[in-house]
């Protein structure tokens, strides 16, 4: 098969980032990437561009800004009463479009459920690659180098779309850091009409069913983690976990053998088939380290391990270790955080 | 109603291990499963069947060891099955995939007309999720990824509605038949197999088709030629540089010190 770039591909130039965004709300991912797009544009010596649909309600201007501040020098804006809430069709259609009119060289989305289900449908009807749930991009020659973990984290591979434009990839939320917002850089705005009606859409949406406990596990952005591991013996014993969390304003993690197990909410998994985190601080309490725990978590800042195996494969990549057992250490971890953050607040008092 | 679902043959991923020196797959005795999430779709598929009578053809795309795992669909009641099956496919990509998938789902139509196409939410090897959209883009149906229930389908008036998991909550979707349905996981349970349908397993002919049998003539669109992805480097990850500090509890005697000694390293660094 040809490696090279034909002739007619060649005018494809830029970075572009899908905008998620759903009633009233950008999808941090879409800021993680906007960074990651930033360095691989300044590698290749090309603008960035953030790609906004969406219908009369959606402040996409306001967006446009945002995309600004993170990093973006241009915004596409597609708006129609048919983009309000998403679905597959108009997106495709529309994504597709732009594509086709303005030919960027690099398409990135998050690997979200909205993501995946559009990257999959506009890859297809372009018909060029798309790289799957990436953790790491990177530009080798002049291409796209997208690294995603394999075979549950165990090997990484790198995929590249030599031949063929745009070269697409999904990311993975909180696998790139939040890049630095600078609300001094502007931008500006090209905008493109659908021309699609209602009626030209199978597919209606009928309602959005918010989820009840939406508010209340926010693992993938929570600074402070205390993570539950089979280690902890049964489910009563997660109350230690959750006393500590109480005391540091944390969110309960699990592992699978956890969840599995019924002890804590499927929601609350970390790891290769649960949620990728990336906090400032994340206890594991009676976590043996698997790869596919690892995979989800080993990017937090303070990774601190509690652990009765000296030789537990968490070790290996914690920050601090305490040999010892949860039992007894997550309530003295408790009773001396409580301690230590007393005393800070009566000193600002 | 005749479905069709999809199921890839894959490597129990919980058993592969990765070769220390070479860093590859060692798939040696590795025992080869049908994808666990597809279980999911046919056990959806099978529940429509029971409602509404009809077929469950079951397709695969893969080396012909794969006729196991379509054997192991019908013990759990599939009506049949196809088994795609060419060295022209090898080394595909996903848009290879669905290209090659594509053809054989129309070619199972021309038997008799599918109304809705079922994969599961993903591989636990390629794991991209990907070959789902892309058949439904390519046979031109509408797609319905993540769903999570079935609310009703109406064959008579040709539509469908259904829960679909979208960020931070569920979309109650509405479209017309022919559909391709992605399938959450641990949306349904799957049901055991019956002795008939074990006894039936073992002697229903699993159908192999080679490229031409599943009327594919551009062979540009299939197997490594069709793929635009190229794996260009496949590495382990880097250990990290230093093991962690450590302290050791003597059987509960210095807990509060190792506590305290904890709080002043996370403190301060
Ligand atoms: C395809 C696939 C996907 C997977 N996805 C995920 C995923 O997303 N997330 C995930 O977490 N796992 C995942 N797993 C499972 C993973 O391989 C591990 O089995 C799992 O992470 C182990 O959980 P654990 O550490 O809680 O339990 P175990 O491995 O049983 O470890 C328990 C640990 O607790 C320690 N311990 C025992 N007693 C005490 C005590 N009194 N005090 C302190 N420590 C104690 C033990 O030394 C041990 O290290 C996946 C596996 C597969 C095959
Ligand atoms: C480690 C690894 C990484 C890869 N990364 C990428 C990548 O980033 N981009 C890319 O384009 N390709 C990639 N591939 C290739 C990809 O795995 C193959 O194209 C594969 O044939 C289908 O993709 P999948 O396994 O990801 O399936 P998914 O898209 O995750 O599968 C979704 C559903 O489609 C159905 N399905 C999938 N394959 C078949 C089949 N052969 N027969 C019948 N039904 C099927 C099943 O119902 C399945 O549940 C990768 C392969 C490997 C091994």
């Amino acid at each position: 098969r040809s490696t090279e770039l034909p002739e007619h591909l060649k005018a494809y130039k830029g970075v572009w980032v899908f905008i998620e965004h759903d009633r009233g709300q950008v999808h941090s991912v879409s800021w993680e990437l906007m960074g990651e797009a930033r360095k691989l544009a300044d590698k290749l010596g090309v603008d960035v561009s953030g790609v906004l649909l969406g219908g009369p309600n959606d402040p996409l201007e306001n967006y446009a800004k945002e995309a600004y501040a993170y990093g973006a020098d241009h915004a596409y804006i597609m708006r129609d009463p048919v983009l309000q809430g998403y679905r597959n069709e108009p997106f495709t259609k529309g994504m597709t479009d732009l594509v086709n009119t303005y030919q960027p060289e690099i398409l990135l989305l998050g690997a979200t459920t909205m993501g995946r289900d559009l990257a999959g449908s506009v890859a297809t009807t372009l018909a060029t690659g798309l790289t799957a749930d990436c953790t790491e991009l990177n530009i080798d020659g002049r291409a796209l180098a997208a690294t995603r973990p394999t075979f549950g984290g165990s090997l990484l591979c790198t995929i590249m779309t030599l031949a063929y434009r745009p070269q697409m990839a999904t990311m993975r939320p909180r696998t790139a850091a939040m890049p630095r917002r600078d609300d001094t850089r502007t931008g500006d705005i090209i905008r493109k009409d659908l021309g699609l009606v209602e009626t030209d859409i199978v597919t209606k949406l009928l309602e959005f069913i918010p989820d009840a406990n939406r508010n209340t596990v926010n693992l993938a952005y929570a600074d402070i983690i205390v993570t539950a591991g089979k280690g902890l013996k049964n489910a009563d014993n997660c109350k230690l976990v959750w006393d500590l969390a109480r005391v540091l304003g944390a969110e309960v993690g699990a592992t699978r053998a956890v969840t599995q197990a019924g002890w804590l909410e499927a929601e609350r998994q970390v790891g290769q088939t649960g949620k990728t985190v990336r906090p400032k601080l994340y206890i594991a309490a009676g976590v043996s380290g698997a790869i596919q725990h690892r995979v989800g978590m080993e990017s937090s800042d303070i990774i601190v391990a509690i652990n009765t195996d000296p030789n537990a494969p968490i070790f290996d990549f914690a920050h601090h270790g305490i040999v010892g057992n949860a039992m007894q250490v997550l309530p003295a971890l408790t009773q001396a955080f409580r301690t230590h953050l007393d005393k800070r607040v009566r000193k600002v008092a | 109603m005749h479905i069709v679902v999809c199921i890839k043959q894959v490597p129990d991923s919980a058993q592969i291990r990765v070769h220390p020196v070479t860093n590859t797959i060692m798939r040696q005795g590795v025992p080869a499963i049908v994808n666990p999430y597809d279980l999911f779709a046919l056990e959806e598929a099978l529940r429509l069947k029971d409602q509404f009578g009809g077929r469950v053809t079951m397709l695969c795309m893969g080396p012909p060891q794969a006729e196991e795992a379509l054997r192991k669909c019908i013990s759990f009641g599939a009506s049949d099955a196809v088994l795609v099956t060419d060295r022209a496919f090898a080394g595909a990509d996903t848009l290879a995939t669905s290209y090659a998938l594509t053809a054989a789902i129309r070619k199972i139509s021309e038997e008799q007309q599918v109304d809705l196409v079922f994969t599961g939410k993903q591989t636990i090897d390629g794991d991209t999720a990907q070959v789902g959209p892309g058949v439904a883009k390519r046979l031109g149906w509408n797609l319905l990824t993540y769903v999570s229930k079935i609310n009703e389908v109406d064959l008579d008036g040709r539509s469908i509605t259904v829960e679909r998991r979208a960020e931070g909550g569920v979309q109650r979707l509405k479209t017309t038949l022919p559909s391709l349905i992605t399938m959450l996981e641990g949306t349904n349970e799957m049901r055991f197999a019956t002795m008939d349908d074990m006894l039936r397993a073992a002697r229903v002919p699993v159908r192999k088709w080679s490229k031409d049998d599943a009327g594919i003539e551009d062979i540009t669109k299939i197997g490594l030629k069709g793929s635009p992805t190229i794996v260009s480097k496949v590495f382990a990850p880097k250990p990290r540089k230093e093991r962690a500090e450590m302290q050791t509890v003597d059987d509960g005697v210095n807990v509060n010190d190792v506590c305290l000694n904890l709080l002043q390293k996370i403190f301060t660094t």
